[in-house]
C-alpha cells in the first residue's frame, strides 16, 4: 500500500488509503508531472516557428496535423487497447462533410460538383470563414455521430477482427465515396477558394492546425486524469473482469473513439480546406499514408503514455521530411521496415523504454514494476 | 444503376458467363485463403502480406515468361522461389512475432506487405501486367458466354494444387506434425516435435501456396504491384466466414465469393467489384457479431 495520495502515470489501481488518509477529498489518477517549462517552451517555438522558417510553415503546420493523428490514435489504440486500422475514415468523412457544408451554404451541391472544372466558389473573408467554422463544426459533430454507429458494429470485435473490421470500414468509404456522384465521385470536389494572400493564408491555416493539436492534446490530458481514463485502462487490461466490476464497456468504447473521431473530423475539414480539393482516395482516405503513420508515430512513440505520441510524431515527421527526398523511391520500403522493426522489435516505444530505464523519474515504484513484470504479457491466446 | 439486371433476365445464357468466371476466379481465392487458414490455426499469426506474395508469384512467372518459360512451366520454380522466400521471412520476422499478442503479427505483416509492395512497384513499375499463356477462347451459346481454355487449365491446376495439398497434410509425416502442433504446441513438443521447424515449414508453404496462385493470377487476370490488398481481404473474408480447419467451408466461400464479385461487377458497375469484397467482409464480421450474442445468451 502506497501512502501518498498520487497516483503516478502507469497502472496503478486506485487504493482506499489515498482516499482516506489524504488532505485533499480528490484522487488525483494519471498526474501528469510534467514541468510548466516545457509546455512554455513548446509552446514558444510553435508561435515563432512561421516566422523563424516562413518557408516551412505548411511543413510545421503538417506536424501538428501528425501530432494530432498519433493523440487521437492512441485514445483508442493504446490507453483502451483497440487497435483501430481504420482511424482515417474519420479524417475523410469530415472531409467530406465540411466540403459540403461549405459548398452547400452557397450553391447546389450536386450542381457545382458536375460542372467540373468550372468555376470554383469565390468567396469573401466573412462567408469564407463562416462556412469554415460551420463546416468544421459540422464535421466534428458528424463524425462523433459516425464513431457511435459503427461503434455498435465493430466493437463486438475482438483483438484482430477489431483492426480488420476497421480498416474494412476505412476502405469501403473510400471505394464507396468514389462511386458517389453527388459528391464528386472519383473526380472530387473544389473547396471554395481562400480570399487572401497566399502566405497569409498559410499561416491562418498554421494557427488553426496548432490551435486544434494544441486542444486535442489538453483534452487528452483532462480525459485521461479523470476516472474515464482509469476505466478505459481496465478495459485495455482485462475486459472481462472490467464488465464484471462494473464498468459498461461498450458505452466508454463508444464515448472514447467519438472523442477521437471529433478531433479527427475537424483536422479533416481544416486539411481539406488546407489542399482546396478533396477527392476519395489520395487526399480524404489516404489508407496507406495517414492511415499507417498514425499507427507507426503512436507506436514509435510510445502507445498509451500521454507524451509517447506527440514524441513519436514529431520524430517521425521531423526524419521523414528531412529524408524523405533523398530516398528516391525506396522511403516506403524504408516505411515498411520501419513498421516491421518498431512493431517486433521496439513495442515498448520510446517512452515505454525510457520508463523502464529511469523508472524513478516517472515516479513508478517498485512494488509497482514487480506487479508489471508478472502480470505483463497475458494478452497472446487464440 | 442497376440497368444490367434487366439484361440478366433477357440473356440467361449471361449468367452462365458470371458463374464461370466467379468459380474460375474463386478457385485462386481458395488457395490463398487456405493458405491464410493454414498459418493463422497453426501459428496463430494473421498473415495480411497474404495477397503480397501472390502479386510477387505473379511477377516471378511474368518475369521468367520473359526468358521463354512458360508461365504453367513456372509454376513449380515459382513454388521453390516462394517456400524459401517464405521461410527467410519467418527467420527474420516471423518468429518473433509468434508468441506475441493478437495486434503486433497483423502490423507486423502489413510491414512486410507494404516492404514487398514497393520493392515490387520499384522493380517492375506500376504497369498493369498479364503473363501470356498462349491459349486461345471458345464462344458458346452464340457468342454470348466466350470461355478461355487458360481459365479451365487454371481452374484444374489450382483443383490439382490444393488436393496435393491437402493430402500432404493428410499423409505425410510433416502434415502429421503440422497438424499435432495446430491442435496443441506444447503437447507436440513434448512428444518431440521440432515446432520451430513445423512453424517456418507453415509459413514457407503459406507462401509458396499464394505463390503458385499468384502465377494463376498472372495467366487470368491482371497484377500489378498494389493489387494485393484486395487478395488479402479476400483471404480474410473467406477464413472469417468459414472458420479455422474448416477446408470444405473455406472452399464454397472461396468459389461463392468469386461468383459474387462477378456479379456485383456486372450488376452494379465494375467500379463496386472492388468494394465488394469489403463489404461482404463487414457483413460477415457483423454476422459472427450476432452469432456470438446470441452463443452468449444460450450459454447463460
Amino acid at each position: 500500500m502506497t501512502s501518498d495520495n498520487t497516483l503516478p502515470s502507469g497502472t496503478g489501481a486506485p487504493d482506499a488509503g489515498a482516499a482516506l488518509g489524504s488532505h485533499s477529498s480528490r484522487i488525483e489518477i494519471n498526474r501528469d508531472t510534467t514541468p510548466w517549462y516545457v509546455y512554455a517552451v513548446i509552446a514558444a517555438a510553435a508561435l515563432l516557428a512561421p516566422f523563424v522558417f516562413p518557408a516551412y510553415t505548411t511543413q510545421i503546420a503538417f506536424l501538428w496535423l501528425m501530432i494530432l493523428f498519433a493523440l487521437t490514435w492512441d485514445i483508442a489504440g493504446g490507453q483502451m487497447g483497440y487497435n483501430s486500422l481504420g482511424n482515417i475514415f474519420f479524417f475523410g468523412a469530415g472531409m467530406y462533410i465540411c466540403a459540403v457544408v461549405q459548398v452547400g451554404m452557397f450553391t447546389d451541391v450536386g450542381a457545382y460538383t458536375s460542372a467540373r472544372g468550372g468555376e470554383q466558389l469565390q468567396l469573401d473573408y466573412f462567408d469564407y470563414f463562416l462556412s469554415l467554422a460551420a463546416g468544421t463544426g459540422a464535421a466534428a459533430i458528424g463524425c462523433a455521430f459516425f464513431a457511435i454507429v459503427l461503434g455498435r458494429i465493430v466493437f463486438g470485435l475482438r483483438g484482430p477482427y477489431f483492426a480488420i473490421g476497421t480498416l474494412g470500414i476505412a476502405l469501403s468509404a473510400r471505394e464507396l465515396v468514389g462511386t458517389w456522384e453527388w459528391i464528386g465521385g472519383g473526380s472530387g470536389i473544389a473547396m471554395p477558394v481562400y480570399p487572401g494572400q497566399p502566405h497569409e493564408r498559410s499561416v491562418i491555416f498554421y494557427i488553426l492546425f496548432f490551435v486544434l493539436a494544441a486542444l486535442t492534446f489538453v483534452f487528452v490530458r483532462w480525459l485521461y486524469s479523470t476516472r474515464f481514463g482509469l476505466a478505459v485502462n481496465a478495459i485495455r487490461d482485462d475486459e472481462e473482469k472490467a464488465e464484471a466490476m462494473g464498468i459498461h464497456t461498450l458505452r466508454h468504447k463508444l464515448v472514447a473513439w467519438s472523442a477521437a473521431a471529433f478531433f479527427l473530423g475537424m483536422s479533416g475539414a481544416i486539411f481539406g480546406n488546407l489542399t482546396g480539393f478533396v477527392e476519395p482516395l489520395e487526399v480524404a482516405f489516404p489508407a496507406a499514408t495517414f492511415g499507417i503513420f498514425m499507427v507507426v508515430m503512436a507506436l514509435l512513440g510510445g502507445k498509451g503514455t500521454l507524451w509517447g505520441p506527440v514524441i513519436g510524431a514529431t520524430l517521425f515527421h521531423v526524419v521523414k521530411e528531412v529524408t524523405w527526398t533523398y530516398l528516391l523511391g525506396w522511403q516506403w520500403v524504408a516505411l515498411g521496415l520501419l513498421i516491421v522493426v518498431n512493431v517486433v522489435f521496439f513495442q515498448e516505444g520510446i517512452m515505454g523504454w525510457m520508463q523502464r530505464k529511469w523508472p524513478e523519474r516517472f515516479g513508478i515504484t517498485v512494488d509497482q514494476r514487480l506487479s508489471d513484470s508478472g502480470g505483463g504479457t497475458t494478452e497472446a491466446g487464440r | 444503376m442497376f440497368d444490367n439486371l434487366d439484361l440478366l433476365a433477357l440473356a440467361p445464357a449471361l449468367n452462365i458467363q458470371l458463374l464461370l468466371d466467379g468459380l474460375f476466379v474463386g478457385a485462386i481465392f481458395v488457395l490463398a485463403a487456405y493458405g491464410l487458414a493454414l498459418v493463422w490455426g497453426v501459428m496463430n499469426v494473421k498473415n495480411l502480406a497474404q495477397g503480397e506474395f501472390v502479386i510477387m508469384g505473379g511477377y516471378f512467372a511474368w518475369h521468367l515468361s520473359t526468358f521463354g518459360i512458360h508461365p504453367i512451366a513456372s509454376i513449380p520454380i515459382v513454388f521453390a522461389i516462394m517456400f524459401a522466400f517464405g521461410w527467410a521471412v519467418y527467420l527474420a520476422i516471423i518468429r518473433y512475432v509468434i508468441s506475441r499478442d493478437l495486434f503486433t503479427s497483423l502490423l507486423a505483416t502489413f510491414g512486410i506487405a507494404l516492404v514487398v509492395q514497393q520493392a515490387l512497384n520499384l522493380a517492375y513499375g506500376p504497369e498493369v501486367r498479364t503473363a501470356e499463356s498462349g491459349f486461345t477462347s471458345h464462344a458458346l451459346f452464340g457468342g454470348l458466354v466466350t470461355v478461355a481454355e487458360i481459365k479451365i487449365v487454371s481452374f484444374v491446376l489450382s483443383i490439382g494444387l490444393a488436393a496435393a495439398v491437402i493430402t500432404f497434410m493428410k499423409t505425410s509425416r510433416m502434415g502429421q506434425a503440422i497438424r499435432a502442433t495446430a491442435q496443441d504446441p506444447r503437447a507436440a513438443k513434448i512428444m518431440g516435435i521440432d515446432t520451430e521447424r513445423v512453424y517456418a515449414f507453415t509459413y514457407a508453404l503459406n507462401a509458396a501456396i499464394c505463390g503458385a496462385a499468384g502465377v494463376l493470377v498472372s495467366m487470368i487476370w491482371v497484377i500489378q504491384p498494389f493489387y494485393g490488398i484486395p487478395h488479402s481481404i479476400r483471404a480474410f473474408v473467406i477464413v472469417t466466414a468459414a472458420g479455422l480447419g474448416n477446408i470444405p467451408g473455406v472452399i464454397v466461400t472461396g468459389l461463392g465469393l468469386g461468383v459474387a464479385e462477378q456479379y456485383s461487377g456486372f450488376v452494379l458497375g465494375a467500379e463496386f467489384q472492388q468494394a465488394t469484397p469489403l463489404i461482404l467482409l463487414l457483413l460477415v464480421l457483423i454476422w459472427r457479431q450476432v452469432q456470438m450474442a446470441r452463443h452468449r445468451q444460450v450459454v447463460q
